[in-house]
């Protein structure tokens, strides 16, 4: 029972981060509840979907299959990502001036909402797929009961959707005026992490160099299997060894993602009420 | 315009056909009662190889190393191929995360 429990709280610690993550980054955005709910659904159904397929998955890319496909996964969820703020940088002081409440686009904030919803899905679909594979394996292994199992599955997803909601119920206290940008570092970080472990899973797929394995080692500071260091892997991208090529991707997609919201930042003067009340009456 | 070309450059690097696989040395393990069989696999140095891991088991198996940075579904009665290094001479531990009580190894690399 603490076998299951333990597997399953760690697979559903890493998803409920992100899905508490994009909760904090979405406050004030139309049907928020509605989409992070049909994110989670649709994490759900995929990983039983992908779990079923991982043989077929696994044979594909010349037995490369299972290591593209999460490469490509992240990759899409790092794309949602940078969009994401690249548009709070337009939007997300308009939103603090009406208080969190996003008045003028609402086609677009609905928009913005579906691509968050993808990134919820698919680190669902993600961290699920092994978890319904883990827990196939021990009903079909027999040696713990069906009780046992389904029990510590339950007690393991309970404690990490319990952290998730720490971690959301921590960070939508801040004070408004700090609020966008503490959510625009933590997606950018968040983004930088997934491309980084993008990158390691296309070394693994020997599509992409190594170019220095590890490049520093710092596993004697803090290992990176120890609780914080897991933390910090995923909110950060923190890596007790990195390859060469892992830190490369990290700061480019840091960089580029920063010249996006400069570049699409909303600048000052901002546009008239006016001109807002024309725009959503269009 | 910077977020077309990023995925034009995912879709690329996605496309690319893996590297031949072929040439270089294989290693051959199996796991069979959640154990993995050799535990201990010696490896050359400096090398990229080749690891076929066979899973003799009903059940689905993880293989996992931290130091390796590899994590692989491996499906009962399945075979997955892992290619890893160059490695420098060293120790680098392997498990099974499904079955971590017992599925462990290590690669040694000299």
């Amino acid at each position: 029972m603490l076998g299951s429990a333990i597997i399953v709280f760690r697979e559903s610690l890493e998803a409920s981060l992100i899905v508490s993550i994009v909760a904090v980054a979405t406050v004030g955005l139309p049907h928020r509840a509605r989409w992070i709910a049909a994110g989670i659904a649709g994490g759900v159904v995929g990983s039983l979907l992908v779990a079923m397929m991982t043989e077929h998955i696994a044979e594909l890319g010349g037995g490369m299959g299972q290591e593209l496909f999460s490469a490509g996964v992240l990759g899409i969820a790092v794309l949602m990502l940078a969009w994401h703020n690249i548009w709070m940088a337009r939007h997300g002081m308009e939103m603090t001036r009406q208080a969190r409440q996003l008045g003028s686009d609402v086609r677009s904030g609905e928009r913005e909402m579906s691509a968050l919803a993808i990134v919820i899905s698919l680190a669902v679909l993600r961290e699920g797929s092994e978890t319904a594979l883990f827990l196939y394996s021990l009903f079909i292994g027999g040696n713990e009961s069906v009780a046992s199992v389904i029990g510590g599955g339950i007690l393991g997803l309970a404690a990490g959707v319990a952290a998730g909601w720490g971690l959301y119920a921590g960070f939508v206290r801040i004070p408004v005026r700090w609020f966008f940008s503490v959510t625009s570092v933590l997606v950018l970080a968040l983004a930088a992490a997934m491309a980084s472990n993008m990158a390691r899973f296309l070394v693994a797929a020997d599509v992409l160099p190594a170019l220095a394995d590890p490049l520093w080692d710092t596993s004697a500071f803090l290992d990176q299997s120890s609780l914080t260091g897991q933390l910090l892997h995923l909110l950060i991208g923190y890596e007790a060894q990195p390859l060469g090529i892992q830190v490369v991707v990290f700061v480019t997609t840091l960089a580029l993602i920063l010249f996006g919201m400069w570049r699409f930042r909303l600048r000052p003067p901002t546009r008239p009420p006016a001109s807002k009340l024309a725009d959503s009456t269009a | 315009m910077f977020l077309t070309r990023k995925v034009l450059l995912t879709a690329a690097l996605l496309a690319l056909p893996v590297a031949a696989l072929a040439g270089e040395a294989e290693f051959a393990i199996t796991i069979k009662d959640h154990r993995f069989d050799p535990a201990e696999v010696r490896v050359p140095a400096g090398q990229k190889i080749k690891l076929v891991v066979k899973n003799d088991d009903k059940t689905a198996e993880e293989f996992e190393s931290k130091p390796l940075k590899r994590e692989k579904i491996i499906q009962g009665g399945a075979s997955a191929t892992i290619v890893i290094g160059p490695l420098k001479p060293g120790s680098y531990p392997f498990y099974g995360e499904f079955h971590e009580a017992t599925a462990k190894g290590v690669i040694i690399a000299e």
